[in-house]
């Protein structure tokens, strides 16, 4: 569904990402981890377009995303630090985004009823807190029934009970045969819902396995104590 | 496109520095209409006002609000809209709130007290620097992700067309005064658009006599249709270019 | 200086009424027109006696060139019209003591060659041109040796388009003791033009919207032109290479464009400007090489530059005029300074007046850093109204560093005088 061709991506002198290659499947649920820096937002803002390779090619639904915008329409992005026009209310920054992506299908508001928005239209985003304005990105994710979600960090900020509320979602969104692609660094939190590792380091894809093989091949109950038996190994080489 | 340049406008129009722009220009006008009884004097002070304050207002409003619309360049970006939908609807949505700002701040007075065609050049002028100003901010802040960097560019810029420019080509008349420049200084002006608005409107006042040979070597290139035609594009390549270089780098930003 | 042209006009009228008391003593009468016995003007005049009276009935007259050679009154009876045909001079005066009057003269000749007017007088004294009307001619009246002539309440008008095409209104050279007076002329050349022309007085006329100047004046010593309006003309007025002349309460308007002077004055010496007015003209006065001219209590209103005085000018006294609302009061293209500025009201002085005595304590400095600039650089006059312009006299105000220290006056009046 989404294949990326060995794309390259220098900031300055930093070599970001490095001729990275990955393909990723409808129906998966991928966590997309590595430590800090290691290129995880910057590969995920290449598939958005927000960032544009210096090579390589990002295929969305075998079609390059290059001078192509519509593929957006697909694609529910929740950033890592959500930023609004400050001087909108969330009704209007909603209202701005339904007008512009001209969505004429019925609205995923679930999030908005659970997360009870309805109460907060009129704040404006400049006084939201961040767990809020996080909410708010998760909202927008989902509303338009997108095939892909594209997640980055998205429990951070958020209290434990609104991290439950959107783990379901994400969850109900990927037994309906969406692809998921979650950044994150709270390993644990993904052991339910995550279906393939990407393990990325220094701008390169370190590894790529399927959960549960991962989970046999080094006998560990979990994907994190799984990932940091691999790494510790790998350090130890 | 025009959803976009609604919110851009709906955006400014409740920013309240556009409101205290339109005040300011009207006050400067009823004030300078209101004192001065000889229209033509009121036109020349109006003048030197506005090729003061539009540029600067234009280019520093222009420059800190696009900076400060990052957050909404951000969110529009991730969603299916066209990169270049974006930054024109920002350049449009600010050319329409500014260009209202002026005619409403500008326009009355000069309507009431001045004679039709020297107010309706006027207003057409200012609304030429205002979008020309705001081109040239959106180059400035194309060209650097840092704000204060941005802003201090805008600031050298328009110090640069309102006062260096003028210095240089004090210089170049010295430097030359012996060989017969007026033509090429004609050329040189299209270098500044605030020169170029300036002399435009002079040329169109009784005061132009006061500019001797040289002012009638400009009225012979402006006043013909030709020249009014090269003049119009120059001013309209002035709105455009900056505008066309900001959109390229934009498009190839990485937010 | 007043009273002198007062007496000098008594004579002037002493001489009209004598030489009226000449014809009324011992003329006859010879009555021209289309139901008279004598149809044309030429055989009038041929029959005539000396000192007779013409009295030309209303009619159209087409007689090509009509020679006054005896001194006649001609007078005309409810506006007859004499016609040139555009290939004649109309009259030729050339008999002393003639009257001419009530005429009304038009399409003369045209000719650069000798120059034909409506009305010329060759050589001849005690004549006398009044109330008549002068419609498209080449030259109006033109006054050549004339003495004592007294040109009156006539009405010039002509069409000229070019100056090469196109004569002077009322035309004197090499002449003595001319008096001209409440005329009016527009669409001429110059409206009125002396050339060697000595002791003479041009009054109350009106001069306007003629293609040169209104008034053109050279090498004419001890003249004096008063309470003239001069408007509208392309170039305004110009007094050239002459000593002697006084110019008093006359009106300078809106001689505007690019090489038009309220008036100019090239090469004049011990002269009088008093009480005139010099309104919306690109340049109020222009001097070159002037020197000690009074120049007193005159009104500097609106203009481009009230006054621009090249270097070659000296010893010349500007007191008490006002300054008000000119884009440059003052320019001058040198860094000497030989002339004096005092007691002048300039709108532009900020000064204080700490004793009330209407005199300002601080002495102010008319030149601006500017004016100066351009006057040694014409096409700086491109950064007129510029920002930086506005900076530069700033500037120059606060630390006056590039503007002669002695172009200044020291007196300054805090209230515009009243004139």
């Amino acid at each position: 569904m989404i294949k990326i061709d060995s794309i390259s991506k220098k900031f300055g002198k930093l070599q970001v990402l490095n001729s990275t290659t990955v393909e990723f499947k409808k129906g998966e649920c991928i966590a997309l981890i590595g430590p800090n820096g290691c290129g995880k937002t910057t590969l995920i803002k290449s598939i958005l377009g927000m960032v544009i390779p210096d090579s390589g090619d990002v295929l969305v639904n075998n079609t390059s995303i290059k001078n192509n915008y519509l593929y957006r329409n697909g694609i529910g992005y929740m950033p890592q630090i959500g930023r609004y026009p400050e001087n909108m209310n969330i009704g209007q920054v909603l209202d701005m985004i339904k007008n512009i992506r001209k969505y004429e299908n019925q609205l995923d508001e679930e999030l908005l009823h659970s997360y009870k928005i309805k109460d907060l239209l009129n704040k404006k985003m400049r006084t939201l807190s961040g767990g809020t304005t996080q909410k708010i990105s998760a909202v927008i994710a989902f509303l338009f029934n997108p095939d892909v979600l594209i997640l980055d960090e998205p429990t951070a900020g958020l209290d434990p009970l609104a991290s439950e509320i959107l783990k379901e979602k994400i969850l109900k969104e990927k037994n309906n045969g969406k692809l998921i692609i979650i950044t994150s660094h709270l390993l644990s939190e993904l052991d339910e819902l995550v279906t393939r590792i990407v393990f990325m380091q220094e701008g390169k894809i370190k590894f790529n396995k399927n959960a549960i093989e991962l989970k046999e091949e080094t006998q560990m109950v979990s994907i994190a104590k799984a990932i940091t038996h691999i790494l510790k190994a790998s350090i130890n080489e | 496109m025009n959803r976009l340049i609604k919110f851009v406008m709906l955006d400014i129009i409740k920013n309240k520095t556009i409101l205290g722009y339109t005040l300011l220009l009207s006050a400067f006008a009823w004030s300078i209409f209101g004192l001065e009884d000889n229209s033509t004097k009121g036109v020349l002070t109006l003048l030197n006002i506005m090729l003061l304050i539009v540029p600067l207002v234009s280019i520093i409003f222009s420059t800190i609000y696009i900076y400060n619309s990052s957050e909404f360049i951000d969110l529009m970006v991730s969603q299916p809209v066209k990169r270049n939908k974006i930054w024109i609807s920002l350049y449009i949505g600010l050319c329409l709130a500014q260009i209202s700002a002026f005619i409403v701040g500008v326009g009355v007075p000069l309507l009431l007290f001045v004679p039709l065609n020297i107010a309706l050049s006027m207003m057409a002028v200012g609304c030429m620097i205002s979008i020309i100003f705001i081109a040239i901010a959106f180059f400035a802040s194309a060209i650097t992700h840092d704000k204060s960097k941005g802003i201090g560019i805008s600031i050298m810029l328009w110090l640069y067309f309102a006062l260096l420019f003028d210095g240089i080509v004090l210089f170049i008349l010295f430097q030359f005064a012996d060989y017969p420049i007026e033509h090429i200084m004609v050329g040189i002006t299209m270098l500044s658009p605030i020169d170029m608005a300036r002399i435009l409107i002079l040329l169109q006042l009784d005061v132009s006599a006061l500019l001797g040979y040289t002012g009638a070597i400009f009225n012979d290139f402006f006043g013909t249709i030709l020249g009014a035609l090269i003049s119009s594009i120059v001013l309209l390549l002035w709105a455009i270019l900056p505008f066309y270089i900001s959109l390229r780098i934009f498009n190839k930003k990485d937010l | 200086m007043a009273r002198f042209s007062k007496v000098k006009l008594f004579f002037l009228l002493l001489i009209l009424c004598s030489q009226s008391f000449i014809y009324k003593a011992k003329s006859n009468t010879i009555r021209v027109g289309k139901n008279k016995k004598i149809k044309n003007i030429h055989y009038a005049i041929l029959i005539a006696k000396p000192y007779d009276t013409i009295e030309v009935n209303n009619g159209l007259y087409k007689e090509g060139n009509i020679i006054i050679n005896k001194s006649l009154y001609i007078k005309g009876i409810n506006n007859p019209v004499l016609d040139g045909e555009k290939k004649f001079e109309i009259l030729s005066i050339k008999a002393n003591n003639t009257i001419v009057e009530g005429l009304t003269i038009k399409n003369s000749g045209y000719s650069t060659l000798d120059d034909p007017g409506a009305i010329k007088v060759y050589d001849a004294t005690n004549v006398i041109i009044q109330n008549n009307i002068l419609i498209d001619n080449f030259f109006g009246i033109y006054i050549q040796f004339g003495k004592n002539c007294i040109i009156r309440n006539n009405s010039l008008q002509a069409f000229g388009k070019e100056e090469q095409q196109i004569g002077n209104g009322i035309h004197c050279w090499k002449s003595d003791s001319l008096l001209i007076l409440g005329n009016k002329i527009t669409g001429h050349r110059d409206g009125i033009y002396f050339e060697f022309v000595t002791s003479s007085t041009i009054r109350g006329n009106i001069s306007y919207q003629n293609i040169r100047y209104g008034l053109h004046f050279m090498f004419s010593n001890n003249d004096s032109y008063i309470g003239n309006i001069f408007k509208n003309n392309g170039a305004g007025v110009a007094v050239m290479f002459t000593h002697k002349v006084k110019m008093y309460n006359n009106y300078f308007i809106n001689n505007w464009g690019d090489a038009a002077y309220g008036l100019l004055l090239k090469e004049i010496s011990d002269s009088y400007i008093v009480n005139n007015h010099f309104v919306s003209n690109t340049i109020g006065i222009f001097m070159e090489g002037t020197s000690r001219i009074n120049v007193k209590n005159n009104d500097f209103k609106n203009n481009g530059w009230g006054m621009k005085i090249q270097a070659s000018c000296m010893d010349n006294n500007i007191h008490e005029n006002n300054f008000i609302n000119n884009t440059f009061d003052v320019s001058t293209n040198g860094s000497l300074v030989l002339n004096i500025f005092n007691k002048n009201y300039w709108d532009k002085y900020d000064g204080y007046d700490l004793d009330k005595n209407n005199i300002g304590d601080v002495p102010y400095h008319p030149l601006s850093l500017f004016s100066m600039i351009v006057e040694n650089n014409g096409p700086v006059m491109l950064l007129y109204q510029s920002f930086f312009a506005l900076l530069l006299d700033k500037s120059e105000k606060v630390i006056p560093s590039l503007t002669p220290t002695n172009f200044i006056d020291e007196k300054p009046l805090m209230h515009a005088l009243i004139l």
